[in-house]
């Protein structure tokens, strides 16, 4: 019978039927971090339960690390504490850890791939919500919360219901200086927030044929913002040459026999879905979010919704919003000033995103009135592209270059938000505070749009800052 | 590892109202800095109930009339954003029992019946007809059948939706599924052995 790659990578990891009808499914890679798991090994030794298969674990520090101070110990005493308690789990269980002095910490969901541990066919799990990222190989990967990590660790499964899948075809071309942030905060725009639940989401068709594997992870990063619990691209030859060669990639003999079972796991040409969904890349339009949830974006020349012109069941949520952000229903989302500007996160702190911004900076600076932070998503990126001279460019145009970390996506570190100011973001939610004000006001867009706003000092179309569409 | 069998769960109750509540609302991401959930009670719905400057915002969180309550009532979409545990484990330490929204979050549902913590799904109408009699009466008990999945409250019964896997965990108390996933040690084995990269 045809299969989706979902029911195909998850009838390779069935353990077996649980008592409440759930699967006891096998998780081969699991990524640990330092916020999700110090309680899940804490519940470890009260249960008195060891590692089950320590070497398909692995850890790196990224929320609380600071990206602008190297030396230990943190000046935040509660920081510092977590990286040591990490540390110590790391050692004890016999778990590998990609620790700051590495040289391959980083963010991890910008770990995981590049070091190949990201495979396709795999289950990947991890106690941060954006592990839906390591779909772009073809895996199923989920994110789980501290009871969950325990239980992996304990025993490399999970107890996990079935997910339907949706297919989602872009179809068409995407016009120039349109990204692969902009696609999926089309896609979460039209199917909503909550539009995802129970489900897997099988991203799909000529705009995603046609992705780089750092585009396609940016999409796939964004799928629990849409609600579905993962989403993925099926792997093909891009995916086989992103991987070849990364240190925990196969290799020599190995290495075709991996590419021909990584094939056999793509769907289906003839397979059932659950639910198929056609977008039109043409109709996709540099996006910025103008709200406080990321399904609140909206072109870069349309007009921020009004309460008055809401759906009826959208007018409580649109009133929220626009009270929060302090914004007008009805004025252009174009022109609205910023104050800070960073680039970076799991969703779009990699090397492409870095480049692609870097080719259009010089000439340019940053207004005067902005602060602009740019934020490799690890160190193995960072030093590509210092060696590509893009640090340079960055800091010529007035950004600050910083070291690897999650940085302003969450504020669990020193860079926070200060009062009502106002970020153009390349992060992925706009949640009320979570740029670390409570009274912060996160827009999010691609990175060349954040950049754009950096030197406009407010929200501007990059298309016209930059002459996108002559080159 | 005998667990309590969840079969209902009641008391007052408090409405945070809206859609979409994410879980950085219900614990912002800078309280996160610990290395145990102790203590994260205090900090749930932080800048819902508080100022900047620490002092009160007008909210049934902190009126008086809601102090004790053990049902939270919300709307659609309810523990979206962030899979962190510690959302759940803020509601449970600030002593909440059981939730009631017109829908949850995947993992926030998943997190939240691992630690004992039923979610129940109502309509949009009957989470409004509860909400309003538990303002008229802020002293009016709350029951959440798990069972049955009814919700009682004074004279009124109202259907519930609560998926089966978790009502059949939290009825028959296995609800934290670590036993059983580690009596199936002998098929994990077998499973890891399958395949190729593990």
């Amino acid at each position: 019978m045809a299969k989706s790659l979902f029911e195909k990578v998850w009838d390779a990891h069935i353990v077996r039927t649980l008592s409440s009808g759930e699967t006891q499914l096998f998780i081969g890679t699991h990524l640990i971090h330092e916020v999700t798991s110090p309680q899940a090994f804490g519940m470890l030794r009260d249960m008195g339960l060891g590692v089950k298969i320590p070497h398909r674990t692995f850890a790196t520090v990224d929320h609380i690390v600071p990206t602008n101070e190297f030396a230990e110990p943190f000046s935040d005493p509660l920081a510092d504490a977590m990286i040591q308690e990490l540390r110590k789990n790391c050692e004890e269980y016999d778990i590998t850890f990609f620790d700051l002095d590495s040289g391959k910490q980083g963010v991890v969901h910008i770990v995981g791939p590049e070091q190949g541990i990201t495979q396709p066919g795999t289950t990947i799990a991890c106690g941060d919500s954006h592990t839906s990222t390591h779909g772009a190989f073809g895996a199923i990967a989920i994110g789980v919360g501290t009871s969950q990590v325990r239980n992996i660790l304990a025993t490399q499964t999970l107890a996990l219901g079935k997910l339907k899948v949706r297919r989602i075809n872009v179809i068409g071309q995407l016009a120039p200086g349109v990204y692969a942030k902009d696609v999926i905060l089309h896609i979460i725009r039209v199917l909503g927030v909550n539009g995802g639940t129970g489900y897997a989401y099988e991203y799909a068709g000529e705009v995603l044929d046609n992705m780089t594997m750092e585009e396609r992870m940016t999409v796939c990063n964004m799928s629990i913002e849409g609600g579905a619990r993962c989403g993925y691209v099926n792997p093909d030859e891009k995916t086989f040459e992103y991987l070849k060669g990364r240190p925990y990639s196969p290799s020599g003999d190995e290495w075709n026999a991996a590419v021909e079972q990584w094939k056999s796991f793509a769907s289906d040409p003839d397979c059932n879905y659950d639910d198929v969904v056609d977008i039109h890349a043409s109709e996709i339009a540099p996006t910025v979010t103008w709200g406080i949830n990321p399904g609140q974006g909206i072109a870069i020349n349309e007009n921020i919704p009004s309460v008055e012109n809401a759906p009826a069941d959208q007018k409580a949520g649109v009133e929220e919003a626009l009270e929060f952000m302090k914004f007008e229903g009805g004025a252009p989302v174009k022109g609205i000033g910023i104050d800070v500007a960073f680039i970076g996160s799991c969703t779009n702190g990699r090397l492409s995103d870095l480049e692609e911004v870097a080719q259009y900076l010089p000439g340019k600076h940053v207004a005067e009135c902005v602060q602009a932070i740019a934020v490799p998503g690890s160190q193995v990126v960072a030093a590509q592209a210092e060696q590509k001279g893009l640090d340079k460019i960055f800091k010529e145009a007035g950004f600050e270059w910083r070291g690897a970390g999650c940085s302003m996506c969450l504020a669990m570190n020193p860079d926070k938000l200060v009062g009502d100011q106002v970020c153009a973001s390349s992060s992925n939610r706009n949640f009320k505070g979570r740029q670390g004000s409570p009274t912060g006001r996160t827009l999010l867009m691609s990175p060349l749009m954040v950049a754009a706003a950096a030197v406009s000092g407010k929200v501007a179309d990059a298309r016209e800052v930059f002459g996108v569409a002559e080159r | 590892m005998a667990l309590e069998k969840i079969k209902q769960v009641s008391g007052t109750a408090v409405q945070v109202a809206g859609d979409d509540i994410d879980t950085d609302r219900i614990i912002p991401a800078r309280f996160m800095k610990c290395i145990t959930f102790d203590g994260l009670g205090e900090f749930m719905f932080y800048d819902v109930r508080k100022h900047e400057d620490g002092t009160e915002k007008e909210h049934r969180l902190n009126d008086p009339r809601f102090a004790g309550a053990s049902i939270l009532i919300s709307g659609n979409n309810f523990g979206c954003g962030s899979s962190r545990e510690h959302a759940p484990q803020a509601i449970a330490k600030a002593g909440f029992i059981g939730i009631i929204a017109e829908g949850f979050a995947e993992i926030f549902f998943g997190n939240s019946t691992t630690l004992g913590l039923p979610c129940a799904v109502a309509a949009k109408e009957d989470i409004q007809a509860i909400a309003a009699a538990v303002e008229a009466d802020p002293s009016l008990n709350v029951i959440i059948d798990v069972e049955s999945q009814k919700i009682r409250f004074g004279d009124a019964e109202v259907t519930c939706y609560i998926r089966e896997s978790a009502r059949e965990g939290l009825t028959e108390g296995s609800w934290d599924p670590i036993a059983e996933l580690l009596e199936g040690d002998a098929e994990i084995d077998a499973t890891a052995k399958a395949l190729s990269y593990v």
